[in-house]
């Protein structure tokens, strides 16, 4: 019996793959939908769509690491609990740590920050990935849906932020001086603050991705 | 009892899980192929919601809330566990989604045979667990309210799903530009039908 000893530089372009992978190809929001639960209510304002983000980044990361140390361990026909109940105690210290340090914040995002324990990426990640790869490479596949994910949610925050309130970060951007109440001629479109626009930004963005990448155009 | 209604309709229409929350979406997306297999999950969802929401409504007060121990012993008057509140539910729905998988096979093999591949998927559908976290925040009055919210967003979920459904068998026949077939009109479809669902927002019951 052979025992081979693998060595290969933590940084491998194996590795960076994994990183950069979901960042555009294998993105879990639009070419996996994966994850789209909490992420699409969160994003009419740009502050906590980045908190949002990072959150969802720690949690894959660490639950990823977690479980990817426990694989062997873990019995398979209650691993789902088992998975749940890591992933709900790491939502936990997020939730708590943005209620001690960030407050506001985090009563914007209400039951969504709960809801990252049943985001899908997390448990798909989990699955997909931690359970059979050992922690770093887990780790890098965590941190690089996490990227994937929030890279999304940022841009819908952006756009829906900037043409629905004319701010971004909560700093006004389009001058007060050209509104309509103002004597100007702007005014914001306040469809972008509703829910549905947030659906139909990440459609134009599926749009723009498949045609410049077109082989993740579909064939029904 | 107009109340009852009042909370019903609104988790229905004005409330609606899909399409003022996106609650549920990875499985709507995913499933809505046709419209018999997620008339199917549909189904799974308003059961389960009907059945967690009421026990997680349990719970909630009896043991989280603060104060909420103060049945055992008057000593624990001043606990408050409510922290514990996402692992409490996520483990009751968990449990719960693999019981009714259980108790469906055994009495009603042929429910079982049309829910039983979706009854797993249940356990991470955010609408679950989202039902049970806006039960705790909206602080229903009793137990009766909670069923009936439970059941409401159910059906709300089950009547979003079987209509995309329907559109998407529709939208076979038509001409969809290319990077935009499969998922990203779907996104699309499933915006412009939020818009439609946001007539019902200014309804006051």
């Amino acid at each position: 019996m052979s025992v081979k000893i693998e060595s290969e530089p933590l940084f491998s372009a194996k590795n960076l793959k994994l990183i950069t992978d979901p960042i555009n190809k294998n993105n879990p929001i639009t070419v996996l939908v994966l994850g789209i639960c909490s992420a699409l209510a969160v994003t009419v304002k740009l502050e906590p769509s980045v908190v949002m983000a990072v959150s969802v980044i720690v949690v894959t990361t660490l639950s990823n690491v977690i479980n990817s140390l426990l694989r062997n361990t873990i019995p398979q026909r209650i691993r789902i609990i088992v998975q749940l109940v890591i992933v709900a105690a790491l939502v936990i210290l997020v939730d708590e740590i943005l209620k001690a340090f960030a407050y506001d914040v985090s009563k914007q995002l209400s039951v969504f920050v709960g809801l990252i324990i049943t985001n899908c990426i997390i448990m798909g990640r989990i699955e997909a990935f931690a359970l059979g790869n050992k922690a770093w490479p887990s780790a890098l596949d965590g941190l690089g849906n996490g990227i994937g994910y929030g890279v999304i949610l940022v841009v819908v925050g952006f756009f829906r932020e900037l043409l629905g309130s004319g701010t971004l970060w909560g700093y006004r951007v389009i001058p007060e001086s050209i509104y309509v109440k103002n004597g100007g001629f702007y005014e914001n479109n306040g469809l972008f603050i509703l829910p549905p626009m947030a659906l139909i930004i990440v459609g134009i963005i599926i749009w723009i991705q498949r045609s410049r990448v077109r082989e993740l155009i579909e064939n029904e | 009892m107009e109340n009852l209604i009042s909370i019903f309709v609104k988790s229905i229409f004005v409330d609606n899980m899909i399409f003022a929350y996106f609650l549920g979406m990875c499985s709507y997306l995913a499933v809505s192929k046709t419209v018999k297999t997620s008339s199917g999950l549909g189904l799974a969802v308003v059961f389960v919601l009907g059945i967690t929401v009421p026990v997680n409504y349990l719970i909630n007060n009896y043991l989280l809330t603060p104060g909420a121990l103060a049945w055992l012993s008057p000593s624990f008057a001043d606990m408050d566990l409510s922290f514990l509140s996402f692992i409490m539910f996520i483990a009751v729905i968990a449990s719960i989604v693999q019981l009714v998988e259980m108790i469906v096979e055994k009495f009603s093999p042929a429910l079982y045979n049309s829910l039983g591949i979706f009854l797993p998927l249940i356990a991470v559908n955010c609408a679950i667990l989202g039902g049970s976290l806006f039960m705790q925040e909206r602080e229903f009055v009793n137990i009766g309210e909670a069923t009936v919210y439970g059941l409401g967003s159910g059906i709300g979920w089950y009547l979003a799903i079987v209509s995309l459904a329907a559109i998407r068998e529709k939208l076979k026949y038509s001409n969809v530009p290319a990077p935009l077939r499969g998922i990203g009109i779907t996104f699309i479809i499933t915006g412009l039908m939020g818009i439609a669902f946001m007539t019902f927002m200014g309804i006051k019951l």
